[in-house]
């Protein structure tokens, strides 16, 4: 146990990080995703076609790419950024988040997309001869029975998600104290504790599973409870 | 309402060949005619729920834009009811009728509520107003889907084969409603094979048949007496039996 007098608030503060880029991260990727999914289905061509660029762009490209454009493309090339000076901390985190959600949109763009179509057409029919306009039908009639039907998919996407926080051990986010993400926090602790490696292992996959297991049953209770009978 | 040349194509199916069509104010005009007549895509066609390729529909002299918020503006005048309902799934009865007056009428919420309750009264469906639309049996649920047309105000209503798709026994409690409708004056266009309705609320019928109005006439006219082979022919098969 002298594991975790040693580390265990660096393994907290690891986890409380890895949280933060979960969180924004899914917020921003469902916001993202939904308006790419509404791109994708919209009557105007060039809203389809830029829809349909940015998913088969990020949606085929490895995550750890992206995140290595975020920081080396964006930041230090292309010096976009709020904050030139502070390249660590915030800057990192921020630039985690951006990458993690236009990949993760893509995806959530491409799941709400198979939720509406299996949304009848007579329900959008409906919603226009009532004279709905097209943002409303999609606001108030369709996307809210597509997403019903794609809960258990969305939260496989949400899952993935966190799991792909890890991958931002690339680009190196830390906290303000300077400890890293889980993944980065791991190993640290596996290069100073080399005789206790399994546990280390073990340790941070039930970390893992407490942030993303309840995603899963959240999302089983959900759409039992809210789903649409026909 | 006019509709004057219109013609539409589907491929190479001219499914409707030089419509021209006028209802007055208050006129309860049945269509029918054999399935693949153009009877459906007609009704549907009047609301933009299909497009035209040539010729004009004008509703109370205004021409139908083609699409954006005209278009929504005009269908909220023009009430449909559909063969399959379409009730909005994820919405209560209540929220089904009141979901259009309150986005497209801007009506507020307590407005909307107790207009939609006298309607569904009127329909008879009032205590079912909390329940989800699968919960309820298919000619209730037809007459809620009424309620949701009436509640946008409609100048006319459309009805596209509203009893088509109900148990034999739920046909006449959706007919009812509609007879009091047309006895109120509403105006009304109703794609239907429900003879006896023709015969009993129609002040017209106008029988269609390979895309083309064949013939327009009251309805004693039109069932004692029709003009065309291909009417007789109609309505020797259906009348037989």
């Amino acid at each position: 146990m002298d594991l975790f007098s040693e580390y265990g608030s660096a393994i907290l503060e690891a986890f409380g990080l890895t949280l933060r880029l979960a969180v924004f991260s899914g917020v921003f990727s469902l916001l993202l995703g939904a308006v790419l999914a509404v791109f994708r289905v919209s009557p105007v061509p060039v809203l389809r076609w830029v829809g349909s660029a940015v998913v088969y762009t990020f949606r085929n490209t490895p995550l750890t790419l992206v995140m290595f454009f975020a920081l080396f493309g964006l930041f230090y090339q292309l010096k976009l950024g709020a904050n030139q000076d502070d390249p660590l901390n915030e800057q990192n985190f921020q630039l985690a988040v951006l990458a993690l959600s236009i990949y993760t949109s893509t995806f959530v763009c491409e799941v709400l997309r198979s939720g509406i179509n299996t949304v009848p057409l007579g329900q959008a029919e409906a919603a226009r001869a009532i004279g709905l306009t097209f943002s409303q039908n999609l606001r108030l009639v369709v996307l809210p029975q597509a997403l019903r039907s794609v809960l258990n998919p969305l939260a496989s996407v949400m899952i993935a998600m966190i799991k792909n926080t890890t991958v931002a051990v690339t680009i190196g986010v830390v906290t303000a104290t300077g400890v890293n993400e889980a993944s980065g926090q791991m190993r640290t602790m596996m290069e100073n504790e080399a005789d206790q490696i399994v546990l280390i292992f073990i340790i941070f996959s039930i970390g893992f599973m407490i942030m993303t297991l309840p995603v899963g049953f959240l999302a089983g209770w959900a759409s039992k409870k809210f789903a649409v009978i026909r | 309402m006019v509709l004057d040349h219109v013609d539409k194509h589907y491929g190479d199916l001219h499914v409707l060949q030089d419509i021209n069509l006028e209802i007055k104010r208050g006129e309860v005009v049945v269509v029918i005619g054999p399935s693949g007549s153009g009877k459906s895509t007609l009704c549907r066609a009047i609301n933009r729920l299909e497009t035209i390729d040539s010729g004009t529909i004008k509703l109370d002299g205004k021409e139908l834009p083609a699409e954006g918020k005209g278009l929504a503006k005009l269908r909220a005048e023009v009430g449909m009811v559909f063969q399959s309902f379409n009730l909005f799934a994820h919405k209560t009865i209540l929220q089904n009728v009141t979901l259009g007056p309150m986005k497209v009428r801007k009506l507020k919420k307590a407005e909307a509520e107790a207009e939609a309750k006298k309607l569904l009264d009127r329909v008879g469906v009032g205590v079912q107003a909390s329940k989800y639309p699968a919960q309820l049996s298919g000619g209730q649920q037809q007459r809620v889907a009424i309620a949701r047309a009436l509640a946008m105000r409609p100048q006319v209503m459309l009805f596209d084969e509203p009893t088509s798709a109900l148990d034999p026994e739920m046909v006449q409690e959706v007919l009812d409603v509609m007879v009091s409708l047309a006895k109120e004056g509403m105006t009304m266009i109703v794609v239907t094979h429900e003879m006896g309705f023709a015969r009993k609320a129609a002040d017209r019928v106008v029988f269609m048949a390979d895309g083309q109005i064949i013939e327009s006439n009251t309805p004693s006219e039109f069932f004692d007496n029709p003009q065309s082979d291909r009417a007789k022919d109609f309505l020797g098969k259906i009348l037989k039996h």
